[in-house]
């Protein structure tokens, strides 16, 4: 499907709110990146990530420009969703029909025309493994969890729209497994930007833009300075996520919890 | 002066595409707004506040509101003319989808909601397959999957269609829609406008204010229940 394999995404800078040119020469994202976009609310993280979605060209709010291997990608990259590189998942983004998850992974492979038996199974296999509570084929997606959703189009992307770079705007609220996530994607050589509040991904992820008043303030690469950091987020997490299902289970919890 | 003509399901976004052309070829093009509805739209105003651009609606009544919009049309160009604009955008108050409401010398933008469900595009064929271009609002909403059904659904009505999908509060994606404006041909001479198809056929003893339900209270075109196929099929 892919006419052109992609090896590099370069984002180059537009304007701040307030007019002010933004002050880095060039962000490129290749397969296997993962960038966290942190900042607070309304300073501009949606409107990063929907550049790319859209392919910018200097013609959104922000001023950026998008480019594809150095280039303006091909017209049929931005418009056809069948070809589009680029997967937004957003906590708004559902699945409206009321179908059973294995006719709706089925109804998409149709339409991709991908002939291979197993690919539902094995999407279904992957999206259990990004969340705690188990998908079953023949439950109805309108009614599944948004930790179910979200995991669910996590490994649509993956597996059957086989998109190159997944565009995630928090999606951790919604309680999946954030490490195994970026794990999957790093090693499937997919990159991966998160828009995130939470400290946990933004410490997986090997670089962080900050964003301020519609524009990019910094960009930081830890290079293993914020391992110490990193330790430390992922025992609290564990810790949370036992107490998390502890609760869930309708237990007292009386005892130290976790590492 | 060129000519667009939006039309779309109620609530589609058919608005919200407007306001974001607007936006967008305010500064290169002076433009003109016609909304039409049946009982209260406020659109007008609403744009002529936020644009400061000459902006007027007319409401339909008891009269269907496409009928009403073909009634007004040459009257509204040769306004938009008065007012000096280059470009007359009319918003339909969209609620027949039979009906298509697009004429030549314009460009027919079809506007509907990624969120209406993968079925739309066959349900509102007539509206799709007179139109130059489809604009999929609400696109941040569906998944993957949906969005590639849906444009599937869309081609099958009318495969020569061109397809813009937004966010249409956001605006993403609206390049294409107007660049599809700015290129439509202007009118040439409003006089020799016309639909792009002819209406359904719609004279009835319903139309003239007969309201007994039942085939057997009505002439001209009626249909039972049984065996219903299309008696009449327009062009």
């Amino acid at each position: 499907m892919n006419p052109q394999p992609i090896h590099e995404i370069a984002v180059l800078p537009g304007r701040s709110r307030s007019g002010e040119p933004e002050r880095f020469e060039e962000i490129t994202i290749r397969p296997g990146d993962t960038i966290s976009i942190v900042g607070p609310t309304g300073s501009g993280k949606s409107a990063f990530i929907n550049d790319i979605e859209v392919f910018a060209r200097n013609d959104t709010a922000t001023g950026r420009t998008v480019l594809v291997n150095g280039a303006y990608p091909p017209e049929e990259f931005i418009r056809d969703p069948a070809h589009k590189p680029v997967a937004l998942i957003t906590q708004n983004t559902r699945c409206l029909a009321d179908l059973t998850v294995a006719e709706f992974l089925a109804m998409h492979v149709r339409s991709r025309k991908i002939d291979d038996e197993g690919i539902v199974g094995r999407t279904i296999d992957l999206a259990n493994e990004f969340t705690g509570e188990a998908i079953r084929p023949d439950a109805r997606m309108t009614a599944l969890s948004g930790g179910q959703t979200r995991s669910l189009l996590v490994a649509d992307a993956v597996m059957v729209a086989a998109a190159p770079v997944l565009l995630l705007d928090e999606v951790e609220n919604a309680g999946i497994f954030k490490e195994r996530v970026i794990e999957v994607l790093r090693a499937g050589g997919k990159a991966v930007i998160f828009v995130t509040h939470d400290p946990l991904v933004s410490l997986l992820s090997a670089r962080r833009i900050v964003m301020r008043d519609g524009a990019v303030e910094r960009v930081i690469e830890p290079d293993g300075r914020e391992n110490g950091a990193l330790r430390e987020a992922l025992r609290l997490d564990g810790i949370l996520r036992q107490m998390r299902e502890e609760i869930r289970a309708g237990n007292l919890i009386t005892e130290p919890v976790g590492a | 002066m060129r000519l667009a003509v939006v039309a779309g399901p109620p609530s589609a976004g058919k608005t919200a595409v407007v306001r974001q052309a607007i936006r967008a070829l305010q500064d290169r093009h002076r433009i003109a707004y016609l909304k039409i509805d049946v009982v209260r739209a406020f659109e007008d105003e609403e744009l002529a506040a936020e644009f400061g651009i000459p902006a007027r609606k007319v409401y339909s009544g008891d009269l269907c509101p496409d009928h009403a919009g073909v009634m007004v049309m040459r009257d509204a160009i040769a306004w938009a003319e008065g007012e000096e604009a280059d470009l007359l955008l009319v918003e339909s108050a969209g609620l027949c989808l039979r009906c298509s409401p697009y004429t030549t010398q314009g460009l027919g933008v079809a506007v509907l909601s990624a969120i209406s469900g993968t079925n739309t595009p066959l349900k509102m064929a007539a509206m799709l397959a007179l139109a130059d271009i489809a604009v999929v609002t609400r696109i941040d909403l569906v998944s993957q999957a949906e969005k590639e059904v849906f444009r599937e659904r869309i081609r099958e009505v009318n495969p020569a269609l061109d397809i813009v999908e937004t966010n249409a509060l956001q605006g993403t994606g609206m390049r294409y829609l107007l660049r599809a404006i700015e290129e439509c041909p202007t009118i040439t001479d409003p006089d020799a406008i016309v639909l792009r198809g002819a209406p359904p056929l719609g004279v009835c003893t319903i139309c003239i204010g007969k309201t007994e339900i039942g085939w057997q209270h009505h002439f001209g075109v009626i249909r039972r229940l049984e065996g219903a196929d299309y008696l009449y099929r327009g062009d």
